[in-house]
């Protein structure tokens, strides 16, 4: 085949390019028309909208064209200065951070240590551990969000009634643990600001979050040759030296991208925080996108939520850059 | 990357001492160790168990409690009342169990079917295909793909209300929510599409057109084939997106026949279920999941690895 084929001269490059060129459009056309209409075009106006005072009487047919404000919704959102309950636009921002941070960490050690575990060798009953453990991954996130929401209830919460099973054996009465994890607004721990929804939200999405990178992990684990571990014992290394020096250095450039897209994802994780806290307590448990979602549903701030979505695409932008360099950074290290 | 998970479990191990090393390795596990990583393994199962286990529970107790009266994994007795009443009617708005998921089933699978039809040949030319402005194009879809689907309801929905025919409000119907997923769903089935068709040899083709095939033929009848398990995993992942809508819907839709299955969990949940049995809620929950879910156990190599090919859509 490749015989033949360097037989035949090359096209003469031009040619050969305008023709891909017709084709190409040609494929292009339907998307192309469609993303136009349907996902360019609501951006562009988007960022129209953002510079007026768009609202609802702005929206029926006919009616006048909103008033233009200029920066004046960018400049409010920045300095908080919207007259809705509970919004301070750095707060959110922080909050949203370390959200994301915190949940990934989280996931991507608990994934390696139980795919490490899974991964030993002699372990019996391996692929039914297995089976069972992707089940989170399966089940959409808003029913997930719902049930988990349905968990943490006050009053017939299975948490509460775990607890109070568990104390009862120690006999503590059972009001002790009639506790309002998505509403107290007492944080439970000293010099920490952080509510007990997050910790009830933390919770839920640790759940969600592991298994996804217990797979990637061990999907890694598989192809580390198993020459280097015996090297590594042949030089009288220990059970944590070998974890440290073969495990953890053929895992990191394959979880690295992983932890960057979970990252993305829990940023951007609508369900948990939407219907699991609603934003409680005093929304500080609100995401960016939560707060997008409640500008328009709730506030029918349109001019103000447009310029929100316009601010959140370029954290979101800030983000990937300085990823993508800490991608590219580890990636030369694995080279 | 599509092997990620294929990869995962019972890969033979090859190789001249291999076996017998893995022999010696199986038996220098003790009993002692052994049962404690069981142990351990155990625990993780209730954890990971746990949520799924209370439901079930709750959906099939015969005691027709209107909330749990304490911790019962394991029901005293079971009925299916739950889910015939969830069937018949399972909100205080009088539409069935049937009609919701039929609203729903149409934005699920009109998302899926439009977005792989219209995405598959974008992704093709992008894939394959030399052209002017093929990278200012793929910038464009990343960024588009870079935001979340729920910032861009402020002009979907203004602008989808714009359009009206007599009665017909587009930005008023389940059309409407179709098209708004869509505007999404589009750059993520390109973007999915394109990594994988990346990864078909080109020398298919190149051999295709020695033997004088078109570019149009040898997309027919040689990419497409082959991008099956692709085109199929995209769809189904715009099918999920369709299935479990809710921002777009509870802002277009507010007549309840054009209710969905994400409209009526929302007011199954806790604090609005004071007449909401939590057993319905929890049957209702399970009906919710059980088709996609299914789906997934099924695709879920394939899923795993094209995500991580794909783009990043929340």
């Amino acid at each position: 085949m490749t015989a033949a084929s360097a037989q035949i001269p090359p096209r003469p490059r031009r040619r050969r390019v305008s023709r891909d060129a017709r084709t190409a459009y040609l494929y292009l056309a339907p998307a192309f028309v469609v993303m136009g209409v349907i996902t360019f075009y609501p951006l562009l106006f988007q960022t129209y909208m953002s510079f007026t005072d768009f609202a609802l009487r702005n929206l029926r047919p006919g009616a006048d064209a909103p008033p233009f404000v200029g920066l004046d919704n960018y400049i409010r959102i920045l300095s908080s200065n919207l007259s809705i309950p509970n919004f301070e636009f750095l707060r959110l921002v922080f909050f949203n951070l370390w959200w994301a941070f915190s949940n990934v960490v989280i996931h991507v050690v608990l994934g390696v240590l139980i795919a490490v575990l899974l991964n030993t060798q002699g372990l019996r009953f391996k692929r039914a551990w297995r089976a069972i453990y992707i089940l989170p991954v399966v089940i959409p996130p808003i029913i997930v969000a719902t049930v988990w929401r349905n968990m943490f209830d006050q009053e017939d919460g299975a948490i509460n009634q775990v607890l109070t099973t568990l104390g009862g054996a120690f006999s503590i009465p059972s009001e002790t643990f009639q506790i309002a994890w998505l509403r107290e607004a007492q944080d439970p721990i000293p010099f920490i600001p952080l509510p007990l929804s997050y910790f009830a939200l933390l919770t839920a999405n640790t759940w969600l979050g592991w298994p996804l990178n217990s797979v990637v992990a061990t999907g890694a684990l598989q192809s580390i040759p198993s020459e280097l571990y015996e090297a590594a014992e042949m030089d009288g290394a220990s059970g944590w030296q070998k974890f440290k020096t073969v495990t953890l250095t053929y895992l990191r450039p394959a979880m690295l991208p992983y932890a960057i897209y979970g990252f993305v994802v829990t940023f951007n994780l609508f369900y948990l925080s939407y219907f699991m806290s609603g934003g409680e307590p005093f929304g500080r448990t609100e995401l960016l996108v939560t707060q997008a979602f409640r500008l328009v549903n709730e506030q029918r701030l349109y001019g103000v939520g447009a310029a929100f979505a316009i601010i959140l695409f370029f954290i979101l932008l800030a983000i990937t850059i300085v990823t993508n360099r800490l991608a590219r950074a580890t990636a030369r290290y694995d080279a | 990357m599509t092997s990620i998970a294929a990869r995962g479990v019972g890969r033979p191990r090859l190789g001249l001492f291999r076996r017998s090393k893995a022999k010696i390795s199986e038996r220098r596990m003790p009993t002692g160790r052994q049962l404690l990583f069981q142990l351990l393994c155990l625990f993780i199962a209730f954890t990971v168990l746990f949520p799924i286990l209370w439901i079930l529970s709750l959906s099939v107790d015969c005691r027709g409690l209107s909330r749990p009266d304490g911790l019962n994994l394991i029901p005293p007795c079971v009925t299916l009342d739950s889910y015939t009443n969830v069937l018949a009617q399972p909100t205080s708005n009088p539409i069935s169990f049937l009609e919701l998921a039929r609203n729903s089933l149409f934005v699920a699978a009109s998302t899926a079917i439009l977005s792989v039809l219209i995405g598959v040949s974008a992704a093709y030319a992008f894939a394959r295909l030399d052209f002017k402005g093929r990278e200012i194009l793929m910038v464009a879809i990343l960024g588009v793909l870079m935001l979340p689907a729920v910032a861009t309801i402020a002009p979907l929905f203004v602008l989808l209300t714009r359009v009206q025919v007599g009665d017909f409000t587009l930005g008023r119907t389940l059309a409407g929510v179709m098209v708004a997923v869509v505007s999404s769903t589009l750059p993520f089935a390109i973007w999915n599409l394109k990594g994988y068709l990346d990864t078909i040899p080109r020398e298919l083709e190149e051999a295709a057109a020695v033997d004088g095939a078109t570019r149009n033929q040898s997309f027919r009848l040689i990419i497409l084939p082959l991008a099956i398990p692709a085109l199929a995993v995209t769809g189904f992942l715009g099918f999920i997106a369709g299935w479990t809508e809710y921002y777009f819907t509870v802002i277009f839709i507010s007549d309840a026949p054009q209710f969905t299955l994400a409209l009526a969990l929302n007011g199954m949940v806790g604090q609005f279920a004071t007449t909401t049995p939590w057993s319905e809620f929890s049957a209702f929950a399970i009906m919710f999941a059980l088709p996609v879910s299914l789906v997934y156990l099924v695709l879920q190599k394939y899923i795993i690895g094209g995500l991580a090919i794909g783009g990043v859509k929340g």
